[in-house]
């Protein structure tokens, strides 16, 4: 039993290979890659990837599953079946459930609901602190042997700074990465949206650039005084991009990754107290916009994560002020990042290198590769077909995008895990 | 020009000609204060509902005597006594007034935006009677009614806003609608509490109370609203009221014709003396009366435009 695909532009950044061919998999694994693989085996499953790309399967290193705890926004189930719609293979999920995922029962929890019920691969972050509250150290030890691959107070960051080197002297032997949501709540307490014209003219409290740029200075300054490798999530700022280059540039292990949304969408959004538009970091200016984009081409920022934060409309159809932070990204990722390659910021190898193998090595995992013999989780999608994005028919829980009603490029028609087609479009 | 707003959420959203069609209205309606019989039937048999998350005293009294001088029925609802104590939503609170057959809803709120999730949810007609610190047009559009009677015109005049632009709603609908009829506008304050982005918004800066009133025809002195937190952008009201009160010696800076406005409740001795309160030049009780006549124009242009 396999699968052959046909005819794709393979594409896989791991072995600089970018051919038009054929690819076979045999049971979970990666058979071959070559420019003709003739006729299939018996009860072999055919599909023609003719115009399409055939990459590895998309690794997203930034997802809340919400669940356990928050059901109503998202499930590990429908997480993974909005992953497999968009493309992603892999996901990786903070911590920031309830219980917080910070000792190894939660994590084992998370991977059994994965194991029975998710259709792509789940790998759970653990939390650095003790129920995220910045007091004392999570199980870190026992939450990594139970198969977290990161840790990381995502959302509620590390105030201790005394703390905080703490954590990442401890991790280092784990050999699992420390990742940091950058923010230095004095300068943030009580924002809302990004501090500027915008939050000016709306009367909501503005979170300034500064509050970013502050925490990923002393995180850059903390990963060169203990040497652990640093992952800053979603860089939002000119500032950040600038800080993450200069440290890169004198050899400090520091990784960065940015959203679609904040490579795309300007403060702007939130006009009309659009709270689709509310997430944290916030969305910042044009000029923000194009420092990261900027950062995307030269290398600064190696990684596109979603930060894929599902709410409910009940949550969100409320005054500015009280709705919760985040959108959700999975099935708006792969599009978005396409018009990357249409405004020739970086090419579509480049892209896909930023979408798989780069995130899998950052939290270690062994994923990202088309590479004969590697586990076969695959992407077949259509980089040049339109098409309308409406959230009605998102497979995620949450409809929560301020994307609804774009007209993007992109459509993915196979998703393919361990060798099983998990999600197709026809 | 006809008047086809549904909703009045904010001067930031009406153009230079709304926002005169709601003063021209409110002329005739003013008129209509001065009658034996201070009604009309205008509103009959619809209802309006004062949703009031927010204490307020004035502007609850000012919008419940415009809406009974139309005839409408008034419904008011404030937060004490709600059930958003009980946990239930802004916009399921509004559907109830909605399903009493509520045809215009005002609102106060502590949150900027919330009149505007309102006017995206619910059928009625939505006026914002305050919003956080995003906008306060009916005070606004009382402040401009009062400098336009006073002085005949707003082109060209030279107004000043001073205290905590930051947290004001009423600085900024002023901004907005005072920009947008061709007055200059300075704002002063403590650095803090006056951002710069203000700039972009069209107004003039200033950190000296005595720079700032040079040459100006209006004053608008803002409350210090000890409620929002204002008090730790500055050290001490004793060092605020030094710098940002306004005394007799300082309003000597002023054209000689200038008028001083305050949208209440006055903090006497904080952000003006006594003497400045109780002074002629003083219009601070003329905008208090002028407050229901811009309302009832508020209310009926948008019954008005309802009924369309």
């Amino acid at each position: 039993m396999g699968v052959l695909i046909k005819n794709g532009r393979v594409i896989d950044p791991s072995q600089s290979l970018d051919m038009v061919g054929d690819l076979y998999i045999q049971q979970d694994r990666v058979k071959e890659i070559s420019k003709r693989i003739d006729a299939p085996r018996k009860g072999d499953t055919v599909i023609d990837a003719s115009g399409q790309v055939v990459a590895p399967g998309l690794v997203d290193i930034h997802v809340h599953l919400r669940e356990p705890g928050y059901e109503h926004k998202e499930t590990i189930k429908t997480g993974c079946l909005a992953a497999a719609a968009g493309g992603f293979t892999s996901i990786v999920c903070m911590p920031n459930t309830n219980p917080i995922n910070d000792n190894a029962s939660v994590t084992e929890y998370i991977l059994l609901k994965a194991r029975t019920e998710g259709i792509v691969n789940v790998f759970p972050i653990g939390a650095i602190t003790k129920g995220e509250k910045g007091k004392e150290l999570a199980d870190i030890g026992e939450m990594c042997e139970a198969g977290c691959v990161g840790i990381s107070d995502d959302g509620m960051p590390v105030t201790d700074s005394g703390l905080m080197r703490k954590a990442m002297e401890y991790v280092k032997p784990f050999g699992i990465p420390v990742i940091t949501h950058a923010e230095d709540t004095g300068l943030s307490a009580g924002g809302v949206m990004n501090e500027g014209f915008v939050s000016t003219e709306l009367g909501l409290r503005g979170i300034p650039v500064a509050s970013e740029e502050v925490g990923v200075v002393r995180d850059i300054i903390l990963c060169e005084l203990t040497g652990t490798p640093l992952h800053i999530c979603h860089v939002s700022t000119k500032g950040s991009v600038r800080l993450v280059r200069a440290a890169k540039k004198r050899g400090v292990k520091v990784t960065a990754e940015a959203t679609p949304h904040h490579f795309t969408l300007t403060d702007k959004e939130v006009y009309g107290y659009n709270t689709d538009a509310k997430m944290n970091p916030p969305l910042r200016t044009q000029e923000d916009v194009d420092a990261i984009l900027e950062g995307i081409a030269d290398g600064t920022i190696d990684v596109i994560a979603t930060d894929h934060a599902p709410h409910s409309q009940d949550e969100k159809n409320v005054e500015f002020d009280l709705a919760p932070f985040g959108i959700v990204g999975l099935e708006t990722a792969l599009s978005l990042s396409l018009e990357l390659v249409e405004k020739e910021i970086i090419t579509l190898e480049e892209m896909i290198k930023k979408l798989t193998v780069t995130p899998s090595e950052i939290v270690g995992i062994e994923r990202g590769t088309l590479v004969p013999g590697s586990i076969a989780d695959l992407v077949v999608f259509d980089p040049g077909m339109s098409r309308t994005v409406n959230p009605e028919e998102f497979s995620s829980k949450s409809r929560n995008t301020p994307f609804s009603g774009w007209e993007l490029k992109g459509v993915v028609s196979n998703t393919i895990v361990s060798g099983k087609v998990v999600f197709s479009h026809n | 020009m006809p008047f086809d707003k549904k909703h009045i959420l904010g001067l930031g959203e009406l153009s230079a000609e709304e926002i005169k069609i709601i003063l021209d209205t409110a002329e005739s309606m003013k008129e209509i204060s001065t009658r034996d019989v201070k009604k009309v039937p205008t509103l009959k048999g619809r209802t309006v509902v004062n949703l009031f998350f927010e204490p307020s005293t004035r502007t609850r009294s000012s919008f419940e005597i415009a809406e009974k001088r139309l005839s409408a029925d008034v419904l008011n609802f404030s937060a004490s006594q709600s059930s958003v104590v009980k946990g239930e939503s802004l916009v399921d609170t509004a559907r109830n007034f909605e399903a009493m057959g509520a045809s215009i809803m005002v609102i106060r709120h502590g949150m900027s935006g919330a009149p505007f999730v309102l006017a995206r949810e619910i059928g009625a007609s939505v006026i914002n009677a305050g919003d956080g610190s995003h906008e306060h047009p009916s005070q606004a559009l009382i402040d401009i009614f009062t400098i336009r009677e006073k002085k005949g015109r707003i082109e060209g005049l030279n107004v000043l806003i001073v205290g905590d632009i930051l947290n004001s709603r009423v600085a900024r609908s002023n901004i907005f609608g005072l920009r947008k009829l061709g007055a200059n506008v300075r704002i002063a304050g403590p650095a803090t509490i006056v951002p710069e982005y203000f700039r972009d918004m069209g107004a003039e800066i200033f950190y000296s109370l005595e720079h700032a009133i040079e040459n100006v025809d209006v004053v608008i002195m803002l409350r210090i609203q000890s409620e929002r937190k204002t008090l730790e952008y500055f050290p001490s009201l004793r060092e605020y009221s030094g710098l940002y009160g306004l005394t007799r010696e300082k309003l000597s800076l002023a054209k000689e014709d200038v008028i001083v406005m305050h949208p209440g409740p006055i903090n006497r001795g904080v952000e003006l003396t006594s003497e400045i309160a109780d002074d002629p030049g003083a219009v601070i009780l003329e905008q208090v009366a002028n407050g229901i006549a811009v309302r009832m124009a508020m209310i009926y242009l948008v019954a008005l435009g309802e009924s369309l």
